[in-house]
């Protein structure tokens, strides 16, 4: 009961969150601004995919959250490096 | 064990090996290419007894059986015949083009091809299957088309290479048709039934066009008459190539294809009447024409055609008789023939010259060369006492004999004597002009004797011309009978093979000719005068290549119409018409867009995704032209698609998204740095504004027709898969079974093609040094710090777990949502994240990848499996799985699939690692000029 009612919070307050991150990735205005944005929608995805798996009592979204989580970080890395140095694999 | 299957493939197993023996020496690709030879000649030995017990072996691996397609062969009298002509002879030439090629020719590269040629040919005459004597027929006149342009600097030898492939391959086509056509006939493409089966081929009413097809397969590759021309062009090959392929076997492969089907389809009028018809036109013509030839080989490959001619006439002919003599001609002419091929390649190489009009009084300089070419030469024109004689004297009492059948039969004595004359002729011309008639003109070096070697392959011949000339009982007949046998298809008749039959009308011919012959030489300055002025205006070759060039004149023509518009013109008419079709199809079709199933309820959760991965794509567009922050949107867009995989029940292919996204990620900045940061501007608005309308229109269009497909029940064979993939695979991950079980040996070569796209990669980027800008974007410098110490250390602890996460994938994949595709994308990311945070020495250093060798294991591997079905007597690829118990662990399921899957993943890893790797590589400045990369830490 009460954890149907965090969940609905949680799902609220999560999908504020890509909300916010959609913009600043739309609104830039900077190529940094928008590099955060995508990194920041990487982590709130995995939020979500956990969130979704507690609803539907299912361990499926597990996996493609910890995906997410690595995928997410390799990106930003390799978007900072290209940032730092333009030539990322030196 | 499987002797014949073996002596196919022993030739085509040579060909590598004569490619590689190079590395030991030039001299490595004869010797490899002899002993291959001789044991196959070995092996084929072993198994000759059969025919002469009159048996015929047939030795089948099964293959397509519901296609009628097996891979048989088969082993009677006449293939044995041809096998032994094929090794024989081809075993003399190999040593003879050792000796005869210069050492600039590259010798790996001519064996190789020989030794393709020689497994095709013997595949050809030990065929059982009749589609499958095709492939290899097909298979020769492609190797001959590579050996014929050997010399590839020359423009003449390429232009005949062309040529005969075109003349041959169209026939091979025409042969394909026709086989097809008799197999249908008879219910099967099995020579034995066939074969059986002549009665009911002769009466079907496809008869004749299959009779038609047949024959122009058969025509073109033995050069008959009007599809002669190619083989005097063919003659650009180097010498040992026109001894082996265009006088004593390809082009004999017409003439045995005719005697392999002779039971079935001689015996009829038409036969009789278009095989020789056009064998005796070609004799004919054949003959006239060597006669006026100045250049040695240009007349012995006239004579050829003429011997060829020669012998299909006698197949034409059809009687028991004809057939003995057929089958000893072609004995005799594979004899002498090559043997003068042979002389000719001596003469030019010794004496720079192939012209007989400059090679004059040669027996001074090469005196027993010249005997030599004199013994083969007699044989070729049909004197007593070489077996040339033998044959065509059996040929002229057939003429004789068969005279009376028919209308102007008297005709058919007179022609064949006329052609006997022009041999006789162009026999005298070749030896006193090119060994006599007074001294050289204009040579550029004094004629010689070639290395002692050189002439002990045309002495084996020139001896063989002779011994069966003078003991033809002692020495021809048993192998000559057993041809004879499997070319009839029964016992071989009576016959006789001596040398005096007393005074008979044959008799009388073979003096008329001989005779004649010298006669006409005599007095040759009026038929010569007569040849000078027609000028070769009805030589075929003039209309092949008007034809030719006519044809690529009205292809010139037609190009503009179908791509002389631009790009985006022909895009539109492709949507265009799409979307007017699809138009028509809805309305007048008259059901409803939406079918009748009900949507899944949206929640407000997938709305905000969707029109944030809508709005990301939409700003993708606007900003394009600032090319860093539309591949950042793209990479938004990129995870709003795997997240809807994720939420529509396709956890596969999310993963697979994911990890394809970043990888694409870091594949665009690689190729980003080395290009401007800015796009192109645009046209103008008008042609922005048609674009955004058509691209529009099109979008709503795929829309509208996902809407109304996904709107509808349908049935799919999906739930046949889901079923069977417990019980069949032992997976209940269906996605992974279809991949390494079901699919596999799809899933088999699409690791191939990566595999190879990989290396495609890499052969283009080695030595492609690019030089990266020096400012970013925005105008400023790069920072001097390399490797970030806070980045390094963090990743370097994310690699273990990293690893391990891959190594987690990979083993559920057969279960759960992984595999061996997506723990390879996370694997060779995990490790190109160590490439980005500490460089490539650092990381080189302690991990020393190489790449090919992964890739190449994980092929391995995954054939290794396949294989190891077969060894255990499955079909290839079968998987097997059972259920293990380990101590901790539990119930564990190990597939047979997994090593297949781990195959998979070794490729996968393999090649996105040498992709991403050496494109990184390719800015030199990062990595020193030396090639000696610096950075780390």
């Amino acid at each position: 009961m009460i954890l149907d009612t965090a969940l609905g919070i949680a799902f609220v307050l999560v999908a504020a969150a890509l909300g916010l991150n959609f913009w600043r990735l739309l609104r830039g205005p900077d190529i940094p601004d928008r590099i955060v944005a995508l990194d920041t929608l990487y982590v709130n995805t995995v939020a979500l995919l956990v969130l979704l798996g507690i609803h539907l009592g299912s361990a499926l979204y597990f996996e493609a959250a910890l995906l997410i989580a690595l995928m997410g970080f390799v990106g930003t890395v390799a978007l900072c490096k290209y940032l730092l140095r333009g030539d990322i694999i030196e | 064990m499987m002797s014949l299957p073996l002596v196919v493939l022993l030739p085509f197993l040579g060909a590598p090996l004569a490619a590689w023996s190079v590395r030991f020496g030039r001299l490595g690709a004869p010797w490899a290419s002899g002993g291959i030879t001789l044991v196959t000649l070995l092996v084929l030995l072993g198994v000759a007894e059969a025919p002469f017990a009159g048996r015929t072996m047939v030795e089948r691996l099964p293959w397509l059986g519901s296609a009628g397609l097996d891979l048989a062969f088969r082993l009677d009298g006449l293939g044995l015949l041809f096998a032994l002509l094929i090794l024989g002879i081809g075993l003399l030439v190999i040593f003879y083009a050792r000796y005869y090629l210069e050492a600039e020719d590259c010798l790996g590269r001519f064996y190789t091809y020989l030794m393709l040629f020689m497994g095709a040919m013997l595949g050809i005459v030990l065929s059982e299957n009749l589609v499958q004597l095709v492939v290899f027929w097909e298979l020769t006149s492609l190797t001959s088309f590579l050996l014929i342009s050997y010399w590839q600097g020359s423009e003449e030898a390429r232009r005949a290479a062309r040529m005969s492939l075109v003349v041959t391959g169209a026939g091979g086509l025409a042969l394909l048709a026709g086989v097809v056509m008799l197999g249908e006939m008879v219910g099967s493409y099995a020579l034995s039934d066939v074969l059986a089966a002549g009665d009911q081929v002769r009466a079907h009413p496809w008869y004749l066009p299959m009779l038609t097809l047949v024959l122009l397969g058969a025509f073109t590759k033995s050069a008959q008459f009007p599809f002669h021309f190619w083989l005097p062009a063919a003659m650009a090959a180097p010498t040992p190539v026109s001894a082996y392929l265009h006088s004593a076997t390809m082009v004999k492969a017409g003439v045995f294809l005719l005697a392999r089907l002779f039971p079935v389809l001689s015996d009829t009028p038409a036969w009789s009447g278009l095989v020789g018809g056009f064998g005796l036109a070609t004799f004919l013509l054949g003959a006239y024409f060597a006669l006026f030839k100045h250049d040695i080989k240009g007349l012995l490959a006239y004579s050829t055609i003429s011997h060829l001619g020669l012998i299909m006439l006698l197949l034409g002919i059809g009687t028991p008789l004809a057939a003995v003599a057929a089958v000893f001609h072609i004995i005799n002419h594979a004899t002498f023939k090559a043997s003068l091929f042979m002389a000719a390649g001596i003469i030019d190489h010794e004496a720079g010259s192939r012209d007989m009009r400059k090679l004059n009084g040669l027996w001074k300089y090469m005196p027993h060369t010249a005997l030599l070419a004199m013994v083969a030469a007699a044989s070729m024109a049909g004197v007593p006492l070489f077996n040339g004689f033998l044959s065509k004297e059996m040929l002229f009492a057939e003429a004789v004999g068969v005279q009376t059948q028919m209308a102007f039969g008297w005709l058919l004595p007179v022609v064949v004597t006329v052609a006997g004359v022009f041999a006789v002729a162009y026999s005298l011309r070749f030896i006193y002009e090119t060994f006599f008639n007074g001294e050289p003109v204009g040579l550029e070096h004094t004629p010689h004797e070639p290395p002692r070697w050189m002439k002990v392959p045309v002495e084996i011949l020139v001896l063989l011309c002779l011994v069966v000339g003078i003991l033809p009982a002692l020495t021809v007949e048993p192998i000559l009978a057993v041809g004879v046998s499997g070319l009839l298809h029964g016992p071989a008749p009576e016959y006789s093979l001596a040398i005096w039959h007393g005074f008979s009308p044959a008799l009388l011919m073979s003096v008329l000719a001989l005779a004649g012959g010298v006669g006409v030489y005599a007095f040759r300055a009026p038929l010569f005068a007569l040849a000078e002025r027609m000028g070769g205006r009805f030589e075929a070759v003039r209309f092949f290549w008007r034809g030719h060039d006519g044809l690529l004149r009205w292809a010139d023509r037609a190009n503009p119409w179908q791509d002389g518009v631009s790009l985006t013109t022909m895009v539109l008419a492709l949507v265009g018409a799409g979307g007017i079709v699809g138009l028509a199809g809805h309305l007048g079709g008259g059901s409803p867009l939406a079918g009748g199933a009900t949507p899944t309820p949206l929640d407000p959760v997938s709305l905000l995704l969707g029109l944030g991965g809508i709005a990301a794509a939409g700003a993708a567009v606007v900003l394009h032209r600032r090319r860093l922050a539309s591949v950042i949107l793209l990479g938004a867009v990129g995870l709003v698609i795997a997240l809807v995989f994720i939420r529509f029940s396709a956890p596969d292919l999310g993963l697979t998204q994911l990890s394809v996204e970043v990888v694409t990620l870091i594949l665009l900045l690689l190729a980003l740095y080395f290009l401007p940061q800015h796009g192109p501007a645009e046209d103008g608005a008008a042609r922005c504004l048609r674009d955004g309308v058509v691209a529009g229109l099109a979008g709503l269009g795929v829309g509208l027709v996902s809407w109304a497909i996904l709107t509808r029940p349908h049935e799919t064979i999906a739930d046949y898969f889901l079923e069977q993939a417990k019980p069949g695979g032992g997976g209940a991950n269906v996605v992974n079974v279809i991949l390494v079980d079901f699919r596999g040996f799809d899933t088999l070569g699409e690791i191939a093609v990566l595999a190879l796209a990989g290396l495609g990669i890499f052969a283009m980027l080695q030595h492609l040094y690019l030089p990266g800008p020096a400012k970013d974007h925005a105008g400023r410098g790069w920072d001097p710090d390399r490797h970030p110490p806070i980045m390094a250390s963090l990743t370097r602890l994310l690699l273990p777990l990293a690893l391990l996460v891959s190594f987690f994938i990979f083993l559920r994949g057969h279960q759960l949502p992984g595999g061996g595709f997506i723990a390879g994308l996370v694997t060779a990311v995990a490790l190109i994240m160590q490439y980005l945070a500490n460089g490539v020495s650092w990381t080189q250093a302690r991990l020393p990848a190489h790449l090919h060798g992964i890739m190449g294991t994980g092929l391995l591997v995954a054939t290794g499996t396949g294989l190891v079905a077969m060894a255990l007597g499955y079909p290839f690829l079968t998987s097997t799985f059972d259920y293990f118990h380990w101590p901790l662990v539990g119930e564990v399921e190990l597939a047979s699939a997994l090593a297949f899957d781990l195959g998979v993943y070794l490729v996968v890893v393999g090649t996105t690692l040498l992709v991403l790797i050496h494109l990184g590589m390719v800015h030199r400045a990062s990595h020193g000029v030396s090639g000696n990369p610096v950075g780390g830490q």
